[in-house]
């Protein structure tokens, strides 16, 4: 034994040495954990827990994996949850499944990953496409598609000069490589989020339905596999260090919590798990995402026969001087654990070797209740794995309504003085950071790898074939529909519509494209837990989330929690971001975005009300947020997409756009630069203004074929739609009779330029 | 009589390996998978180089791909006349084995460049493009990093005088490649190599808003067909 090694064996914090040792002082509180939650540790254990004990309680137990603050308020999604035959997997697994028909399944998430990608940009966004893309793959999926909603500060500040070409070119590097298409998102400026920026990554999978893995391990004497990249010193500590504490001056001292991303291992992985699944040799599976080797184990073995036997010194190491509370806090990237029966395991041994896959058992199933590590013989970790995955502390944070939220809401945006010239306005809106085209970010996307793209940014929503994705697949004439939303200054007006206006506006982008909305992920970036006022804004957005999921009868499948977005005691507007997955029966049969042929009639659809509280116009034009945000009418939304995707099956559309942010002018404009077809309208009667901006939901534009037009007006009075003919598409310009006359080729011009003018 | 048999390559890192099988499929051919790691053609009558980033593209672009076991008998086979084609990733994987010359460097502009783009198409006296007219103009999408296109002065001469520049941008440069150069070709002109994709632009309900790819792969089948 060299000395070296020999002065690791005596400080080694074996079961014994606690046993012997019961007053030794404990570093919990700099692992972030409170005197109860390790007095609680203390409890369960009956004596001191172990240096590697401690570690795996304090990641598991860290706000991030634990969800101790939110967790009460979730439940409702679980409670108020409709009534869903789509359903095959909700929420506690590592994505949620649904069932898209013909045999086939789904399986989307959204994830956070604000706090690395603020301190390191390009790695912190890499890290978080990898990580979600991990979860999908866990499920036995292939990821078949990336989206990301991404927030910023305002576009032209310094600061955000570094963080957003840095967030996309990780992004971009990441799922490029990855080869996944990357189909949808949002980019969105606002001041509130300069120095904590939101990356939220979504990833979708497809799998046979009756295929679906889960993060289990059952059978005692099954083997457990560590595969993938090797551990070395990344992001120790990132779970509860980065994503449970603010960041106060010294971020630069953190850098090296942030993961690094090796998106080539990822290929080889996804690869590699797809010809394990197909080979039938994976009893259970789990991704190694925040808090690495002690999440697996412990979450694994508490969903199996509730005991595992691990050999920590076995794990492979990229820095051979790894500790074993290091490894168990390691965060290296594209990593996997399966349970495996000894009859497969070289049959599983030798899928990792033709990828080139480092794969090594470390342990072994067992019925003992325990999970047990041994470090070079000697037991270092010796608990009931349940204790640390599933029974974390549950906070009922305290909560009320902001001081100043009255006053917020009664400074009505009606007190703002109205533009005499609206023609400005659409171009002055047009061109704002927020409605700017964001091709600057999407075209360095790669939207057409495997060939399954039917509809990619800037299109409402994302839409892909079924039939060529998987062998077996080619009898299906499906596709799938996703879209993400979110408005933060609608939240930070009302949290509680604000997160139904993010649900409305990605079920309403799914429907517009003729798919039928089936189920829900969301992210939710809020401020700190410990800040009651930020508490209640999430209890009131979870509370809205919820019941606008059961009145339109979509059940949340999963999602994540970021809490902490704030910088000093400043939070960022609550911003609850919301995934919708919708499908399309015959997916050749999907609308296209915007005026796709001339001659056309534009279709107005819904109820215009005078609406501006948290509106783009006011943000661009007065800097102003105030009032109360636009009315959540989850009826008329549900009746809206029941006309877009029944009239979509008969094929009556020939184009459609929704209405959201900027209103009907942003609609307008947007849907005549899609292909460079201009069209003449006359607005309805009213205020030219009002009907132009304001941003009433539950509203879209469609085309028609004028044959079809009788048979699309009867189908929205049936379902009591409000429909009006604004005019015909054609031309170069959008002509707005009296009241505005804008060639399309000027209005590339404002919303192309904006965004290469501030980034080059 | 048997459809032209057609391999595509996959190495670790190919991503649009299921694309390039697919687009010959729907020609009307055979796609037969070739692995990096097995050193055999399998008696394919053409071989098509896909993109992606193979074994993770950390070097330069391509210069491991050429020394897999695999490129062993491609190497040989294509300098004695096997048709090949390789985009993107695949083109830079011809230059590194010096089956076509120049290099491909990092885009002007920096930035990966994912869009669809025009491309003019200089030379038809090649089995992947004599299904198109000399000139016409058609559009693929390109998405790349590194799609610079760069060679000597005397190479290049050399290109554009023996016809070799096969395919030229047109309607802007995405990656500031010398003479706006798309693709070209080997002297004897069974070897062609772009950064454009054809294989994403065969289908009207997906990739790109064209389907003017489908001319690649006509036309090999056809000259696989009348050999």
């Amino acid at each position: 034994m060299s000395e070296h090694e020999a002065r690791e064996r005596a400080t080694l914090d074996t079961v014994k040495r606690a046993q012997d040792t019961p007053d030794e002082r404990q570093p919990y509180a700099e692992l972030g954990m409170k005197l109860d939650e390790y007095d609680r540790v203390r409890e369960i254990l009956g004596r001191r827990p172990t240096s590697s004990e401690l570690a795996i309680y304090s990641v598991m137990w860290s706000e991030h994996c634990s969800y101790k603050s939110s967790k009460v308020h979730l439940r409702q999604f679980g409670t108020k949850a409709p009534k869903s035959e789509a359903l095959l997997v909700g929420m506690g697994e590592n994505a949620g499944v649904v069932d898209i028909g013909d045999g086939w399944a789904a399986t989307f998430k959204i994830e956070s990953h604000n706090h690395p990608s603020y301190v390191e940009p390009h790695q912190g966004a890499a890290t978080g496409v990898g990580g979600i893309v991990r979860d999908i793959m866990s499920m036995g999926a292939r990821p078949i598609a990336v989206m990301d909603a991404l927030r910023f500060g305002a576009a032209d500040a310094h600061d955000t000069r570094r963080v957003l070409p840095g967030v996309v070119e990780g992004i971009s590097h990441y799922g490029n490589c990855l080869g996944l298409p990357n189909i949808g998102g949002e980019v969105v400026f606002d001041p509130c989020y300069i120095g904590n920026p939101l990356v939220n990554a979504l990833c979708v999978g497809l799998l046979r339905k009756d295929q679906i893995k889960l993060a289990t391990a059952p059978g005692p004497g099954n083997k457990v596999v560590l595969f993938g990249a090797l551990t070395g010193p990344d992001g120790i500590g990132g779970a509860s260090v980065l994503a449970s504490a603010t960041f106060e001056d010294e971020s630069h001292a953190k850098r090296p919590s942030v993961q690094v991303g090796d998106p080539f291992m990822e290929k080889l992985l996804i690869e590699c798990c797809l010809e394990l699944y197909q080979a039938d040799v994976v009893v259970g599976i789990q991704d190694l995402g925040a808090a690495g080797v002690s999440c697996a184990t412990t979450e694994l073995a508490a969903k199996g026969t509730g005991g595992m036997d691990v050999r920590l010194d076995l794990v492979p190491l990229r820095d051979p001087s790894l500790r074993p509370e290091e490894i168990l806090m390691s965060e290296s990237q594209e990593r996997m654990m399966a349970v495996v029966t000894p009859d497969d395991i070289d049959a599983f041994m030798a899928i990792c070797a033709k990828w080139d896959i480092p794969a090594t058992v470390i342990g072994e199933v067992t019925d003992g209740g325990r999970l047990v590590m041994t470090w070079h013989g000697e037991t270092i970790v010796d608990i009931p794995p349940g204790t640390a995955a599933d029974e974390g502390p549950v906070y009922e944070r305290p909560f009320h309504e902001p001081a100043g939220q009255a006053a917020l809401n009664a400074d009505d945006p009606a007190r703002l003085p109205r533009p005499e010239d609206l023609r400005a306005t659409l171009l002055q809106l047009l061109g704002s950071p927020n409605l700017a085209s964001k091709e600057w970010v999407t075209s360095q996307y790669d939207r057409y790898v495997r060939g399954n793209t039917v509809l990619a940014q800037p299109a409402d929503a994302g839409v892909l074939r079924i039939s060529e994705i998987m062998p077996g697949a080619e009898e299906t004439a499906r596709g799938i529909a996703l879209s993400t939303d979110g408005n933060g200054r609608y939240a930070r007006l009302d949290p509680y519509a604000g997160a139904q206006l993010a649900l409305a506006e990605a079920y309403r982008n799914v429907a517009v494209t003729g798919a039928t909305p089936l189920a829900v992920t969301n992210c939710l970036n809020f401020g700190s837990p410990e800040d009651p006022e930020v508490m209640w804004q999430f209890a009131e957005a979870t509370r809205g989330l919820a019941d606008a999921c059961k009145t339109l009868g979509v059940p949340v499948t999963g999602g994540n929690v970021s809490f902490y977005n704030q910088t000093g005691s400043t939070p960022i507007h609550p911003t609850p971001v919301v995934g919708v997955l919708g499908v399309i029966d015959d997916v050749a049969g999907r609308v296209r975005s915007g005026f796709t042929a001339p001659g056309q009639k534009v279709l107005l659809l819904g109820e215009t009300e005078e609406e501006f509280g948290g509106s783009e116009w006011a943000h661009v034009a007065h800097g102003h947020l105030g009032g109360l945000p636009p009315k959540a009418d989850l009826e008329a939304e549900r009746a809206l997409a029941l006309v877009l995707t029944e009239a979509a099956s008969r094929g009556l559309l020939t184009g459609s756009h929704d209405l959201s942010d900027g209103g009907l002018a942003i609609a307008l404009a947007e849907s005549a630069l899609a292909q460079g077809i201009g069209a003449t309208v006359v607005l309805p009667d009213g205020d030219a203004f009002v009907e132009l901006f304001s941003e009433s939901s539950a509203r879209a534009l469609v085309t028609v074929d004028p044959e079809s037009f009788d048979a699309f007006a009867e189908l929205c009075a049936a379902n009591e739609l409000p429909c009006q003919c604004l005019g015909t598409t054609g031309g170069d310009a959008l002509v707005v009779e009296n009241v505005l006359e804008i060639p399309v080729a000027e209005l590339r011009e404002t919303h192309t330029s904006t965004l290469p003018g501030i980034f080059g | 009589m048997s459809a032209a048999r057609v391999g595509v390559v996959t190495f670790p890192g190919t991503l649009d390996d299921q694309d390039a099988a697919r687009a010959v499929r729907h020609a009307g051919g055979e796609a037969v998978p070739l692995w990096h790691a097995d050193p055999d053609l399998k008696g394919v009558d053409a071989v098509f180089l896909p993109g992606g980033f193979s074994y993770g593209d950390y070097l330069r672009c391509g210069a491991i791909s050429r020394f897999a076991p695999l490129m062993e008998e491609l190497i040989p086979a294509a300098r004695a006349g096997l048709p090949v084609l390789g985009t993107c990733n695949g083109f830079q994987i011809l230059c590194e084995a010096h089956l076509l010359p120049g290099a491909l460097m990092r885009n002007a502009g920096l930035h990966y460049v994912c869009r669809d783009q025009g491309i003019r198409v200089e030379n038809t006296a090649t089995p992947w493009t004599s299904d198109f007219a000399e000139g016409q103009e058609i559009v693929l999408p390109v998405k790349h990093g590194e799609g610079r296109y760069v060679a000597d002065e005397a190479t290049l001469n050399a290109l554009e005088a023996g016809g070799q520049v096969v395919f030229r941008y047109v309607g802007g440069n995405p990656n500031g490649s010398l003479n706006d150069i798309a693709g070209i070709r080997n002297e004897a002109g069974n070897i062609v190599g772009l950064m454009p994709h054809p294989e994403h632009a065969v289908e009207d309900l997906t990739g790109a808003p064209s389907t003017d790819g489908r001319g690649f792969f006509s036309s090999i089948l056809k000259k696989l067909v009348t050999l």
